[in-house]
């Protein structure tokens, strides 16, 4: 036996083809610990739901992968590269990094179409024609291209949340962000959005998607995280993880929320 | 009445005088306190510091102080400027301060969620605040700043003791040469002044119903 035939050990993170991984990350809002040593990887492809109660740290673990909030022990990296602290190194990664919020945020001053060319026409200098040809053609794989000249406060909630998801899609990201995307929709509103976020996890994106919508979290989840009190309390595959709970904490949470 | 009639050339040029002084100088006091504005929302300390020190020192001072400083003192620090350069930037520096506040109000008013979705995009903070939070936060303070714009009209008068041959200028000098003729030169340069600050008033209203929609 060779020593040059042995592979070399793999560094953990990197054992399996690993986009996101958080490692040991803390933060703290003054004297509140809101993430308490997180350890997560998500895997290229991987479809993440991240579920929990009110303050549990679910949003802020979302915020952290593209830097919306800084963090002040750990480490996080994006396809093998750490996070740049600031500047333009992390304008370039939140680049490919793209979010969907759950009050939408579209530009308000700016056309639907123009919400969804933007990104690409002054970060990534794409021409502005191409631009526009792409971004149409996203408007109309989310089901609203027939808004593209309109500005944002004419649609509603669900089109809104819809073109920004186009938006992000724009930016051609390695992995989307999702911060509860139903949150602040009229509940007829909810399934639009579901299904097109349904879509693209089938089409092999990347997610990582905050949220309450349990249906979503058992139809298109790879996997789910429970967190409560800043830690992850629990990670298993949907149907495990709705079908036998193992932590107290979660369970209580279930039967809350599934009761009505 | 016939003071007027006789001399429609030389209020014409005052009035064109003023024109050019507030035009000149808005545009600056716009630009300079858009940039005190962004000082003041920006991530760099210093240049928060650097920004408030500003509005607080200059707007706290009188307008003619600022006009002498600008007559007398930039000499001394040879910088020989003519009278309407001095009266452009002692209107610039002053009202700058005014439009800062105005503008950073406005910042201010744009939902935090611009800015993050701005940067969420992989945009740098210049380019968030350029193309997505200063357009919406201009759009918000339209009625403030027209009343900045006013003040700044107004101001312009003070050029007149400067040596510049503007409105008010011109109005003493007729009022001079025709003491009989007070009235009508005095009620012929409030309207002059009127139509400036008026049209700019009227402008306003008609530019916020356009905008209103996009925010």
């Amino acid at each position: 036996m060779s020593l040059a035939a042995q592979p070399a050990p793999a560094p953990a993170s990197q054992g399996t083809d690993a986009l996101v991984v958080m490692n040991g990350v803390n933060k703290h809002y003054g004297a509140l610990h809101v993430l308490k040593d997180i350890n997560l990887n998500i895997q290229r492809g991987e479809v993440v739901v991240v579920i929990g109660p009110s303050g549990s740290g679910k949003s802020t673990l979302c915020r952290t992968i593209n830097r919306l909030e800084s963090i002040e022990g750990g480490t996080i990296t994006l396809d093998g590269r750490p996070l740049p602290s600031e500047g333009k190194e992390l304008a370039r990664l939140r680049a490919e990094v793209g979010m969907v919020f759950q009050s939408f945020n579209l530009f308000a001053h700016k056309t639907i179409l123009e919400n969804v060319t933007l990104g690409p026409i002054k970060v990534r200098g794409v021409k502005k024609a191409d631009a526009e040809k792409r971004g149409r053609e996203l408007l109309e794989r989310v089901g609203v291209g027939a808004q593209a000249d309109k500005l944002p406060a004419q649609l509603s909630g669900g089109q809104q949340q819809r073109a920004a998801i186009a938006r992000a899609l724009a930016m051609e990201p390695k992995v989307l962000l999702f911060d509860e995307p139903t949150s602040a929709l009229d509940p007829e509103m909810v399934n639009e959005v579901l299904e097109v976020m349904k879509e693209l996890a089938a089409s092999g994106m990347t997610m990582v998607v905050v949220t309450h919508e349990m249906g979503f979290a058992r139809s298109a989840a790879n996997r789910v995280i429970f967190m409560d009190g800043g830690s992850i309390v629990e990670s298993a595959d949907p149907e495990t993880f709705f079908a036998r709970p193992t932590s107290e904490r979660a369970r209580d949470f279930l039967s809350k929320i599934i009761a009505h | 009445m016939s003071t007027i009639i006789n001399n429609l050339g030389i209020l014409w040029s005052g009035f064109a005088m003023t024109l050019a002084l507030v035009a000149v100088s808005s545009v600056a006091a716009l630009v300079l306190g858009t940039i005190l504005a962004t000082f003041r929302v920006s991530p760099v300390p210093i240049l928060r510091t650097a920004s408030t020190t500003y509005v607080e020192v200059i707007r706290n001072i009188p307008s003619t102080v600022i006009f002498f400083f600008a007559l007398f003192a930039l000499p001394q620090v040879d910088l020989q400027l003519d009278f309407f350069a001095a009266a452009v930037t002692a209107l610039s520096v002053y009202y700058a301060a005014f439009f800062c506040e105005a503008v950073r109000s406005g910042i201010n008013a744009v939902a935090v969620g611009q800015l993050e979705a701005a940067r969420a995009v992989g945009m740098t903070f210049g380019m968030s605040l350029r193309l997505i939070v200063l357009p919406q936060a201009w759009r918000s303070v339209i009625p403030p700043l027209i009343n900045v714009f006013i003040a700044l009209v107004k101001t312009s008068a003070i050029a007149s003791a400067f040596g510049v041959a503007e409105m008010l200028n011109v109005m003493e000098r007729l009022i001079n040469t025709d003491a009989t003729a007070v009235l009508p030169i005095l009620f012929t340069t409030a309207v002059l002044y009127l139509a400036i600050t008026l049209t700019a008033g009227l402008a306003a209203g008609r530019l916020e119903r356009k905008v209103a929609v996009s925010r």
